[in-house]
């Protein structure tokens, strides 16, 4: 990667929000635009993706809403994002938890992670 | 047509608008170009400025020739040699040896890039024209990308000139017209325009105002 690219990138990027990983349980805050209306969206579920780099990174929130799977990625430094609240941290062994995309209920549960 | 600038693709990137959209870029390094030469009608027979860009780092390597031009108005020499044609009013506000920097573009301004395009060697008619093939399956044999049929019968008893078929592809000079400006930096005389343009990475590359688009 060039660094000149490099350095316009870092400009764009968000380092006030929380840093999520994989396994983590947490509450998103997204603002919305309704007309010249704004509010505040929160998804809440367990982080199963993080990919690429830089400003073009984004992370997958999954939840069970009315025993349906619900998927939302964001990227990761959008200005959309209000903040990001951590709820807990997993014992996980894997990169990407796609896994849980096919338990239901209590197999789909994580270990929580204790310091 | 006007003046333009030239520089260098360094690559492409994502960044944030004012309303949270994310935006493809590219990112140029535009200039400081300078005039190396005027061409004017009385003389040459059109107006035109020639431009350089990416100064030289080993003036040894450039020929005598080409030294001689560079010390005639005497201008450090450089790489890359364009002309842009101009109005005699234009080629009045410059003189030989002037800067010219990324500054004459605004953010939201709309600008065409020329360069040329990244060679994909010989293709066939899929890749190069976009054929839709053969099927792959109901008794096809070794008969999936050929272009098909070229032509009639004894009427007109040859191929129509133009008929597209393999060859080579890309390698060529393409332009992409009515590109938006996203950033200016005078400073580091970048360049960020929305979208992608012709070329590979560190290829160099021709901006200028849009024709069709302000």
């Amino acid at each position: 990667m060039n660094e000149t690219i490099d350095l316009i990138e870092k400009e764009h990027m968000r380092l006030d929000l929380a840093e999520t990983n994989v396994g983590d349980n947490v509450r998103v805050y997204t603002k919305i635009f309704e007309g010249d209306k704004e509010r505040i969206q929160v998804f809440e579920g367990v982080v199963i993706r993080k990919r690429g780099g830089n400003t073009r990174a984004t992370f997958t929130v999954r939840k069970v809403s009315y025993g349906v799977g619900i998927e939302k990625t964001f990227p990761m430094h959008s200005p959309l994002i209000d903040k990001i609240e951590i709820l807990s941290k997993s014992k996980i062994r894997r990169a990407k938890l796609y896994y849980l995309r096919y338990l239901r209920g209590k197999a789909a549960k994580l270990k929580e992670k204790r310091d | 047509m006007g003046i333009g600038l030239l520089g260098k693709k360094l690559g492409m990137t994502q960044i944030f608008d004012d309303n949270g959209n994310a935006v493809p870029v590219t990112v140029i390094k535009t200039g400081p170009c300078r005039v190396v030469q005027k061409k004017i009608s009385d003389k040459e027979g059109y107006n035109a400025l020639q431009i350089g860009f990416d100064e030289v780092q080993k003036t040894n390597r450039i020929n005598k020739p080409l030294m001689g031009h560079f010390n005639k108005g005497s201008v450090s020499p450089l790489k890359l040699l364009r002309e842009f044609r101009v109005t005699a009013e234009e080629i009045e506000g410059n003189e030989v040896g002037s800067e010219i920097t990324v500054d004459i573009f605004e953010p939201g301004e709309f600008v065409d890039v020329t360069g040329t395009s990244k060679g994909k060697g010989f293709a066939g008619v899929i890749k190069r024209h976009g054929f839709k093939g053969q099927s792959a399956s109901r008794g096809t044999h070794e008969y999936f990308r050929h272009g098909g049929s070229i032509g009639q019968n004894m009427t007109p008893g040859r191929t129509y000139k133009g008929r597209k078929m393999p060859g080579h592809m890309g390698a060529k000079r393409v332009t992409v017209q009515s590109l938006k400006v996203v950033d200016v930096r005078g400073d580091t005389n970048i360049l960020l325009v929305e979208g992608a343009i012709p070329g590979p990475t560190n290829g160099y590359v021709m901006v200028r105002k849009a024709v069709k688009k302000s």
